[in-house]
């Protein structure tokens, strides 16, 4: 059976872009591929199992993609980053848009237990995403680029994890801190460009990590409503968004609640 | 977190409930991998919009599709889409209508899975020109126990295909599904309601409405004597040109928790007995959203949850044409007599297309629904007598709706049931099927 796409596609934030996604198999990553391919984006969806990618591929290609390129690769591992990176880049061309979705939420207690996994989980949250950032600064502030005027993005995906360390994820949490650091840093360097950074702090999202808790509350999101978020902080350049809104106000009061109550909670 | 035990999960009616091991796979090698992994029985289930059991599995293993909800391929010049079956009707809509294109059959609610629509066979109001959704099927994925996923159709393994369409999901996991669409001009439905004085008036109007695709009618069950089976008309078709709009997302409004059901009733048939002196007897044709045409409920997230906490059952059942105007009057009696079914009776004639399943619930004649909120042992004797009408006028029970049923009933409604079984994947089970077959397994 053929993929014949008529022009369904209506015009809209991501009508004509480029987007380069890094850990495209993420539900979030995916719904906010889906709003990009119903605008009629080209997407370069890069993870670790080819099969995966391939589906993806193919839905976002019957929703209107204008092109989709994958690339199969482990984005913890660091080695060769430069090349393999170019590789990304070369599949399309420069992207407009650079999501970096990927990310382990791991297990506080086998962290506690193993140099190993505590490792693990700040390589593949924090090192190793740091890395594919700076990378992708590099490409979009090209000398040509910064003159062409158009508006090009970085959005991370950050978490509530890392506005406070807790008890239950602090090893997960203080590497979601390191990349919020790290982001804010970049956003510094490139204030002023035509090319913006943008933090998205998710609070409790009903999708395969966190398929092991009990969803029922009413704090917890779905993905589509998360892409939802980071499309309307892209449109707008938002520097920093919780998604849900909500997750501002609560982490706040969890951010200044005095270190005597704090360590009282389970949190 | 986890309960060791198994997750409690429980269907649209609320009154089935079971613990089972919950596993909700995100790509089709992680459900391959949950279907091998299970020492236990397994059991696909999709939104759960099912009243009863058929989509329960109590101490086995259920595996959630709803992550599974991906395009494989799309030709939008023929309208032919495959897709994971966790896609739902309304996911596949939001992409389809401003192609031009719509799901040739769809039951009251967009929130099914395409799995649990070729599971059950469903219907919709257009089913006396398009049959079941199961007649639009091209061909399936169907993973099976032993690791095997084959492609079948109506013209590859037809017997198997036979079985797993209307199958309550005992022949497989359905990973994907090909399906035909029907071609639209526009995302509009012109609609129109018409009085019915009485049950004559209903087959009437149903027989004068053979140029309507989509019709449905809705009873007042409490009317007695010459009123009986008073009720509303409604026909629709597609409108010609137009928009090509899919639904909106956001739903109007949420039941946040289980209501007082007594106010359910009274409320229904006065907002019924408003819109029945309102209607003109011959209303003109209107345009309206198919959302607003075809959904009418699906803009009040978790209406179920106004039955209260007991929560309600549904009696759906098809009798052949010939018996059907006593069958029908013989159960609207026992309704208005019980007083219990204080609500609206759906009433729709199904038509001559047979279903490709072999234990699909739609044959040739006139349906009957009736949500009961679930009173105890009462409803039960009601639900009982209704089936007994039902069986003795030569028809059947729809297990998609179905808690009560005995296996006699299930039996004398679905003769052919054990070639079902004889189909079934051995690493599947249902709670439905272990009642009305009497299976320990
Ligand atoms: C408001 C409302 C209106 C309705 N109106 C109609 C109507 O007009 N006509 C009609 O026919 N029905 C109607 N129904 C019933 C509904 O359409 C069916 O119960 C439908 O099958 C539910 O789909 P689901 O995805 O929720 O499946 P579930 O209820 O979760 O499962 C249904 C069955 O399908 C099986 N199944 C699910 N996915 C798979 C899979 N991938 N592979 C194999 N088996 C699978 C399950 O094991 C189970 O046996 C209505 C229900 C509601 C709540
Ligand atoms: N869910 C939440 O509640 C929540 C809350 C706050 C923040 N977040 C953040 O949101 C982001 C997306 O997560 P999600 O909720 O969408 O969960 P998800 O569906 O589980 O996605 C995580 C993805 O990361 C990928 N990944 C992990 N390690 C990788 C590696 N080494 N190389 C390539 N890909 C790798 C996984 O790919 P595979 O498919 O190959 O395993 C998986 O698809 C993450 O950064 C997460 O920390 C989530």
């Amino acid at each position: 059976m053929s993929s014949q796409i008529p022009a369904a596609a209506a015009p809209g934030p991501g009508a004509g872009k480029t987007v380069l996604v890094l850990g495209a198999t993420s539900a979030i990553a995916n719904a906010y591929a889906r709003q990009r391919a119903a605008a009629g984006a080209r997407l370069v969806l890069v993870g670790r199992q080819q099969a995966r990618l391939d589906a993806i591929a193919a839905d976002l290609r019957a929703r209107g993609a204008g092109d989709v390129a994958t690339v199969a690769t482990d984005l913890a591992d660091m080695a060769d980053a430069e090349p393999r990176f170019a590789g990304m880049i070369a599949r399309l061309g420069t992207p407009d848009e650079v999501l970096l979705a990927y990310g382990v939420l791991g297990e506080q207690a086998a962290a506690q237990d193993s140099a190993e996994e505590t490792r693990r989980l700040i390589d593949v949250n924090f090192t190793s995403a740091a890395l594919w950032l700076q990378l992708a600064a590099k490409a979009l502030t090209e000398p040509q680029l910064m003159a062409d005027g158009r508006s090009r993005t970085l959005v991370v995906i950050g978490s509530v994890a890392g506005d406070r360390g807790r008890q239950s994820n602090y090893v997960y949490g203080a590497a979601k801190a390191g990349l919020d650091a790290f982001a804010e840093g970049l956003a510094h360097r490139l204030h002023g460009t035509n090319v913006k950074v943008v933090t998205v702090k998710p609070g409790f999202v009903d999708t395969p990590m966190t398929a092991h808790l009990d969803r029922s509350g009413p704090l917890w999101a779905k993905p589509e409503a998360i892409a939802g978020a980071i499309d309307r902080a892209v449109a707008k350049g938002q520097r920093i968004v919780y998604a849900p809104w909500f997750w501002r106000p609560i982490m706040t009061a969890v951010r200044f609640a005095p270190r005597p109550l704090f360590y009282k909670t389970k949190l | 977190m986890t309960d060791p035990f198994g997750t409690a999960t429980t269907s649209w009616g609320r009154v089935s409930h079971a613990r089972s091991r919950v596993a909700e796979p995100a790509h089709l090698d992680e459900l391959a991998h949950a279907f091998r992994a299970g020492d236990v029985h397994a059991l696909a289930h999709g939104m759960g919009r099912s009243y009863g059991d058929v989509c329960l599995n109590g101490g086995g293993h259920l595996l959630r599709t709803a992550r599974l909800d991906r395009i494989i391929a799309a030709d939008w010049s023929t309208g032919v889409v495959r897709a994971e079956a966790g896609l739902t009707v309304g996911g596949l809509l939001s992409v389809c209508v401003p192609r031009g294109w719509f799901v040739p059959v769809t039951p009251g609610t967009k929130f099914v899975t395409l799995g649990g629509a070729v599971a059950n066979d469903v219907h919709g109001k257009n089913h006396h020109g398009m049959g079941t959704v199961g007649c639009h099927v091209r061909a399936l994925g169907l993973m099976r126990g032993d690791g095997e996923t084959l492609e079948i159709g109506p013209g590859s393994r037809p017997h198997l295909f036979a079985a797993t369409v209307g199958g309550l999901g005992l022949t497989g996991l359905i990973a994907w599904v090909e399906i035909q669409l029907q071609p639209v001009s526009s995302s509009d439905f012109e609609a129109q309601t018409l009085r019915l004085p009485d049950l004559d008036g209903f087959f009437r109007t149903a027989e004068d409405s053979h140029d309507w695709p989509y019709t449905v009618a809705w009873v007042d069950c409490l009317a007695a004597g010459r009123r009986l089976g008073r009720g509303l008309f409604n026909r629709g078709r597609h409108a010609s040109g137009g928009p090509l709009v899919p639904h909106g997302e956001k739903a109007r409004l949420k039941v946040p928790r289980d209501a007082p059901s007594a106010l359910l009733g009274p409320l229904t048939v006065r907002l019924f007995n408003a819109a029945y002196s309102r209607q003109p007897a011959g209303g003109a044709a209107a345009r309206v959203p198919y959302g607003k045409f075809l959904y009418p409920l699906d803009g009040i997230t978790d209406w179920n949850k106004l039955y209260g906490g007991r929560g309600f059952f549904q009696h759906q059942s098809v009798v052949p044409m010939a018996a059907a105007p006593r069958a029908l009057q013989k159960l609207l009696e026992l309704t208005s007599a019980e007083g219990q079914g204080s609500f609206l009776v759906v009433l729709k004639l199904f038509g001559p297309r047979a279903s490709p399943g072999i234990l699909s619930f739609p044959r040739e004649g006139a349906t009957f629904a009736l949500d009961l909120p679930n009173r105890g042992p009462g409803t039960l004797r009601l639900l009982d007598r209704m089936a007994e009408v039902v069986l003795a006028a030569g028809g059947r029970l729809y297990p998609a709706k179905d808690a009560t049923m005995t296996a006699e009933q299930f039996r004398a409604g679905f003769p052919r049931w054990r070639e079902v079984e004889s189909y079934r994947d051995p690493a599947i089970s249902s709670d439905f099927w272990r009642r009305v077959t009497g299976d320990t397994a």
